[in-house]
């Protein structure tokens, strides 16, 4: 017991005065807070329910996923067949479908039927680790192919599009220029978004909701819209209706079902103003190939129709007057300046590969916040000042040395939290209360057996002694059965109730460094110097 | 100085006296509990249920609970379900989710804010939480689920660390405090949300501090006091940790009580599960864990060494050795 090593007292000085150091810039205000010097500038983050901000959690819906792979995969059959240009190496196929998740077609020479499977081998590629492929190619019936995705090639599809997905939201969110928005995965097909401060996400939903796939299409001429009204639409086309307000009348058109240009051949867009009536216009440009493709439809088709389609909605549908080669176009429309800034953010952050719906939306407002952390504070000063006197009325000088780790403790705790970047929620401001009443716990433990020991006749060095190693067996399963507890909250919790469990554990960890270790420290050091022959506890 | 004893020295009380009235009292608040969770239910909230929920809170005069629930009726959400908070200001109003369509869905809550800001604009919204159905599925099975691994984990480590009695004994009165927490929530029709199962899982972990304080005292009298008949010797190990188990819970009843007087009460609820399993708990590891192991025969054979002789004296060098890791 005395013998309290130097070098222990001074490790232990060292890592409570980092501890001590290191817990003020989270009680700084922001100005002095920006002052300090890189290396300083940790304090402890509040929660979305402390500082006021919105959660909101997103998920894919895998089915429109497995959608769009499967029209991805019928172009990429169509193109694959039609060969080179200029060669004269057309298949020619027929009765194509994508009926019930496959691709089945039929190929008119059987001749051509494995240079047509050979062909599509090229456009499939291997997925996953165990060489398996993303599509199986099956020849069915001696005329038929047909093409399944096989699981690891969804699992993928799955992977990659949910790794865009976040890449085009965060871009998206980063776009409304909030502070500090965190956007991250979350299991299979999820994605959390968090932005503290924002008080109505109506915007950032809308803006998140878009999956603002833009495509470009003919205008079937030659189908009679009263006809496809009644629904004889002709084969390889649909019938898709106007955006809101859009049309001029006419509520419809009907478009060919193949794809000309997609969202992803896109490579900017921006608000600007059309010169003639200075309304507000998105001006778009294509890639390479977008351009190229643009070029050569609108070269061969003047005089007729093309549609802008916007999230299946026809925004417009002007005449081609003359081929537009530069790659460039405008989409005018009844926009505003906002609205059209709205839609070219949405365009130029690209398209998202998937539909998106909110299934979890939490939204606190700062004042709640700030309200929450005034009586989380108040509430954890008051009960600081109870359970401190309580100690010192009941343990004396033992409970004074209890009383100084505990304030140790404090210092702690929030030193971690700081240094790990972690997060205080509101739940959190309840753990650590908590750890305050749990905190002196180890020492009453201690203290308790020492005044046993004392009752039986023991010297004052003996029963100190045995009071702290008797106790520490109790101390230390006690916490164990606390971290099983806090790492399945954690586990399981969702942001607060993680910040819970991660003040909690830290919590424990440094109290039974402060309890134990500490107040041993202060004993050792009273003890070797006083030499007391009787103690008060 | 002279310094406070919150219980006298050298208590000798027969306190496994009434194991079984104790016990008695225990089985039927138990099953009160389960049959009130079963008639009355839990008032989920909107993280198990689904649904939307909003924080309402009145700058001046509240009106009457029909009065808003009529009127937020009136937005065309269906039924509203509305809840005071700890304060008598503030209200939180729930309502379910447009079914199947996830667009409707979406929009419902922002439906809800701008209705209730139409009917009392002076009222200010402080939350709002929306959760589908299908999350609110999985974070309930996701509570059960740790809930239950909690209370396994820690039973095998009590069981690991001490002789499977003991492991029941921790198992039994855990399920007894989440069987009587269960209850509370039922009793009082408080919220039963995300933080609940926080609670929840913050009393499993701690109140089985007291536990295990005692049942390391039976542990070492057991292993002191060969010849002694169990029944007096749980009594001394209980009289012995009697003024520690006192000075700690009363310690944590002061820190809850402050945090539920003053505290944000948004966790109200959150908070006076906590205090009530730390009041239960002191109270289930004197009458509850200590005389279960009287039915489950431990003994002074229990930490007998079973294998080599000398057992004995490596647990004790062991104690001291924990000591030591853990400084």
């Amino acid at each position: 017991m005395l013998d309290f090593p130097r070098w222990k007292t001074i490790g232990i000085s060292i890592i409570l005065l980092l501890g001590i150091l290191f817990s003020i810039p989270s009680f700084l205000p922001e100005k002095t807070f920006e002052k300090l010097p890189s290396f300083a500038q940790t304090k402890v983050n509040l929660g979305l329910d402390l500082a006021g901000g919105s959660h909101l959690l997103l998920e894919a819906d895998l089915a429109d996923l497995q959608k769009t792979q499967l029209s991805n995969m019928e172009k990429t059959v169509r193109t694959a067949m039609r060969g080179e240009r200029g060669a004269d190496d057309d298949i020619a196929i027929g009765e194509l479908s994508t009926a019930g998740g496959k691709i089945s077609f039929l190929v008119r020479d059987q001749a051509q039927l494995d240079d047509a499977r050979d062909r599509l081998f090229k456009e499939t590629q291997g997925a996953g680790l165990t060489g398996q492929r993303d599509w199986n190619i099956n020849i069915v019936d001696s005329t038929r192919i047909v093409m399944t995705p096989t699981s690891a090639g969804r699992t993928q599809a799955v992977a990659h599009a949910m790794d865009t997905a976040r890449d085009i939201i965060d871009r998206r969110v980063n776009a409304l220029g909030t502070r500090e928005p965190t956007i991250i995965r979350e299991g299979n097909d999820r994605v959390v978004v968090q932005v503290p401060g924002l008080q109505d996400p109506t915007a950032l939903k809308e803006l998140i909701g878009k999956t603002a796939r833009l495509e470009f299409r003919m205008v079937d001429e030659n189908a009679d819209p009263n006809e496809a009204l009644a629904g004889r639409v002709p084969v390889g086309s649909e019938i898709v209706p106007y955006a809101e307000g859009e049309g001029n009348g006419a509520s419809f058109e009907v478009l060919r079902r193949q794809v000309m240009i997609s969202g992803e051949q896109l490579i900017n867009a921006q608000q600007s103003y059309e010169p003639q009536n200075n309304q507000p216009v998105v001006s778009i440009r294509f890639d390479s190939a977008g351009s190229s493709t643009f070029a050569k439809v609108t070269s061969q088709s003047v005089g007729k129709r093309f549609a802008m389609v916007l999230d299946g909605k026809v925004l417009s549908a002007p005449s081609i007057n003359e081929p537009i080669l530069g790659g460039s176009a405008q989409i005018s429309g009844s926009f505003s300046v906002a609205s059209a800034n709205a839609l070219a953010i949405s365009l130029r952050s690209g398209a998202l590969p998937v539909k998106m719906t909110v299934v979890e939306e939490r939204t606190v407002t700062p004042e709640l916040g700030a309200d929450s952390i005034r009586k989380g504070a108040i509430a954890g000063i008051i009960a600081t000042v109870t359970v401190l006197t309580l100690m010192f009325v009941v343990y004396g000088r033992f409970g004074i040395y209890a009383n100084i780790a505990l304030a140790f403790n404090v210092a702690l705790i929030i030193a971690i939290m700081a240094a790990f970047n972690a997060t205080l929620t509101l739940p959190g401001i309840a753990g650590f209360v908590l750890t305050i009443g749990a905190a002196v716990d180890a020492n009453v433990l201690i203290n308790e057996r020492i005044r046993e020991e004392l009752k039986r006749g023991r010297k004052v060095f003996q029963a100190v002694e045995l009071g702290y190693s008797e106790a520490s067996r109790a101390i230390f399963d006690a916490n164990v059965t606390n971290v099983i507890a806090a790492s399945l909250m954690f586990w399981f919790g969702s942001g607060p109730i993680k910040g819970f469990a991660v003040v909690l554990t830290i919590g424990i960890i440094t109290s039974v460094f402060t309890a134990v270790t500490v107040t041993r420290m202060f004993v050792a050091h009273w003890l070797r110097t006083k030499r007391p022959t009787t103690i008060n506890i | 100085m002279r310094l406070l004893k919150l219980v006298p020295d050298d208590t000798n009380i027969d306190f496994l006296k009434w194991r079984k009235v104790a016990s008695a009292m225990s089985i039927i608040l138990v099953v009160i509990s389960i049959a009130l969770v079963a008639v009355r239910g839990l008032n989920l909230g909107v993280d198990f249920v689904g649904g939307q929920s909003v924080r309402v809170e009145f700058t001046q005069e509240m009106p009457p609970i029909d009065d808003i629930r009529e009127k937020v009726g009136d937005i065309g959400l269906g039924e509203a379900t509305i809840q005071q908070f700890g304060s008598d200001k503030a209200i939180s109003i729930r309502t379910a989710l447009p079914d199947g369509d996830k667009a409707a869905a979406e929009q419902a809550g922002q439906q809800l804010v701008a209705g209730i800001k139409k009917a009392f604009p002076t009222a200010k919204t402080g939350s709002v939480e929306t959760v589908s159905g299908k999350v609110s599925e999985e974070l309930l099975r996701t509570g059960a689920i740790s809930l239950a691994l909690a209370m396994l984990g820690i039973s095998i480590y009590i069981w690991v660390r001490f002789e499977w009695q003991f492991g029941v004994g921790a198992l039994g009165r855990l399920f007894h405090e989440v069987a009587l927490t269960f209850g509370f929530f039922a009793v009082t029709q408080l919220q039963f949300d995300l933080n609940s199962v926080a609670a929840l899982l913050t009393i499993v972990g701690y109140s089985l501090n007291d536990t295990i304080v005692v049942y390391d005292r039976i542990r070492e009298n057991l292993k002191k006091y060969r010849k002694m008949e169990i029944i007096p010797l749980l009594n001394l190990s209980i009289n012995e940790t009697l003024s520690r188990t006192v000075m700690t819970s009363v310690a944590m009843l002061l820190a809850l009580g402050t945090l539920l007087i003053f505290g944000p009460d948004v966790i109200f609820g959150f908070t006076a599960a906590i205090l009530l399993g730390v009041f239960v708990g002191t109270y289930s590891s004197i009458l509850m864990s200590t005389p279960i192991l009287v039915w489950l025969k431990v003994g002074p054979g229990s930490f007998v060494p079973r294998t080599s002789a000398g057992n004995e004296g490596a647990e004790r060098v062991a104690g001291k050795s924990d000591d030591g890791a853990v400084v």
